[in-house]
Order: structure tokens, then C-alpha cells, then sequence
């Protein structure tokens, strides 16, 4: 028992329970900061990873820019919890986590099945996830695609602006 | 000290938090919710994106949860907008009450 493997376990029951009441608090603003606490989780088990670079960057995109949106639109719809709407736990309901359940069993013994147990080699990863490797991968290999994911960018601005309009004219 | 974490361990985290998320799409009915599941979903397909990268020392695998995260990000702007649109034209955000589009 290591430290590092200390930290994962720590990183890793935190991210699934903060994960799980996300998806079954009642109310949406809690909900939403459950999900702050897992992007942090997650953010820490991408630093045991060595991908340092992708650590701050889950950080500054999702816990920063993504989770601002929602709590802005959670604001600004002034929603209630869910109590009103309540029905009975439906078939329909447990069909859906049985499903889920059995999809996940699935993933994980191919995982088991296929994998052999490979070695993690510390100076390799952290020659690739630093800025330098990631950009120089990026805009030698990638160039195309980030020039996509720029349109993309401006796209989805313009759209947003189109769909959250009160009156096109 | 780093050797002590097998990669196996990262993607049973990964298929698990996958599922967690693929359970609170199919079941929750506030349709903020679901777009929060759906991150979730795409955060554990990162993780195993980088798990997968680290481990065999190629960068690329992190240029493309890099554009994961972009496209989580232009998804982000739309899905909220089209929330907010649905919100001013039905006042509700309940996925079960909108059936403009049930045949």
C-alpha cells in the first residue's frame, strides 16, 4: 500500500460517490455541485496519471467555464425539486439501472479478459503529458482538427446566441 | 512510486463512472440533470482516454481528450441554450412533459 495508491483509492471512491449524487440528488443546484467535486476528483486522478497538463485544464474548462453555464441557467430558471412530479419507482425506472449495470459488468470483464497487467514506466508518461509533447503533438499531427475545433467553436458561439434569442428578426 | 497502479484500475473507474452516468440519463426526467450525466460520461471516457495515453507514452491519446473537452464545451453552450429555449416556449425543463415531437 503506497501512497499513490492511497491517493488513487481516496481520488477514485470520491469521484464515484460524488458522481452517484449527482445523478441522484433531488435538487439540481446540489446536483451540480456534486459534479464540481467530481471534475476535482477527476482532475487529481489525471495528476497520479502524469498528465499534467489536462489536469489544469479539466479544472479551467469544467469547473470553471462549463459548471458557470449550468449554475447560470439552474439560477435563471428558478426550478424547484423534482418532489411535485414524484411517481412511483417504475419498472420503467429499475429496467434502466439493471441495463446500466449489466453494461457495465460487460465493460469491465472485457477489460479484465483482454488486458494483460501492463507496467506502468513513470519516465514515459511524464515525457507525454507535459505542454511541450502535447503541443508539438498537437499542432504538427493535429493541425487540421484544431482548426475544426476552432469553426466548431465560433459555431457553437453563434448558435448558442441564435437559440437563447427571445426574438428572431 | 508510481508503478504500484495498474492500468486496469483506471478503466474499471472509468466503465464505472460511464455507467453511473448512463443511469442518470435513463432515469432522471430534468432535463439539466441529464446534461450533467452526459458530462459525466464524457469526463469517463477522458479518464480512460489518458489512462490509456500515459500508459504507453504517447501524447496523442491527451490531444484528444483535449478535443473532448472542446467539444464538451461547444455542447455546453448549445445544450443550455436549447434548455433555456425549451424553458421560454413550454415552461419546463421535465423531458416527460415535452412530447411536441412523439408520434
Amino acid at each position: 500500500m503506497t501512497l499513490t495508491f492511497l491517493f488513487f483509492s481516496i481520488l477514485s471512491i470520491l469521484a464515484i460517490a460524488s458522481a452517484i449524487v449527482t445523478i441522484a440528488t433531488k435538487y439540481p443546484i446540489k446536483s451540480a455541485m456534486a459534479l464540481v467535486v467530481h471534475f476535482f476528483m477527476l482532475s487529481g486522478l489525471y495528476l497520479t496519471l502524469n498528465a499534467q497538463f489536462i489536469a489544469v485544464l479539466q479544472i479551467l474548462v469544467y469547473a470553471g467555464a462549463i459548471m458557470v453555464l449550468v449554475i447560470f441557467v439552474i439560477m435563471l430558471l428558478n426550478l424547484g425539486d423534482e418532489e411535485k412530479l414524484k411517481q412511483a419507482f417504475q419498472t420503467k425506472q429499475f429496467a434502466a439501472i439493471l441495463l446500466s449495470v449489466m453494461f457495465a459488468i460487460l465493460i469491465i470483464s472485457t477489460f479484465i479478459s483482454t488486458m494483460n497487467f501492463r507496467q506502468f514506466n513513470p519516465e514515459l508518461s511524464i515525457s507525454a503529458g507535459t505542454v511541450e509533447a502535447l503541443s508539438k503533438e498537437l499542432f504538427s499531427n493535429f493541425l487540421f482538427p484544431i482548426v475544426a475545433i476552432g469553426i466548431l467553436l465560433t459555431t457553437a458561439i453563434i448558435g448558442a446566441i441564435v437559440l437563447a434569442k427571445r426574438k428572431l428578426d | 512510486m508510481l508503478q504500484s497502479i495498474p492500468l486496469e484500475y483506471y478503466l474499471i473507474i472509468s466503465a464505472l463512472l460511464f455507467s453511473i452516468g448512463t443511469i442518470g440519463v435513463l432515469t432522471r426526467r430534468n432535463a439539466i440533470i441529464i446534461f450533467m450525466s452526459i458530462e459525466i460520461m464524457l469526463n469517463s471516457v477522458n479518464l480512460a482516454l489518458i489512462a490509456f495515453s500515459s500508459f504507453f507514452g504517447e501524447s496523442s491519446g491527451q490531444v484528444f481528450v483535449f478535443f473532448v473537452m472542446s467539444v464538451a464545451a461547444a455542447e455546453a453552450a448549445i445544450g443550455l441554450a436549447i434548455i433555456l429555449a425549451l424553458f421560454r416556449s413550454k415552461k419546463t425543463v421535465y423531458v416527460d412533459e415535452v412530447n411536441l415531437l412523439k408520434w
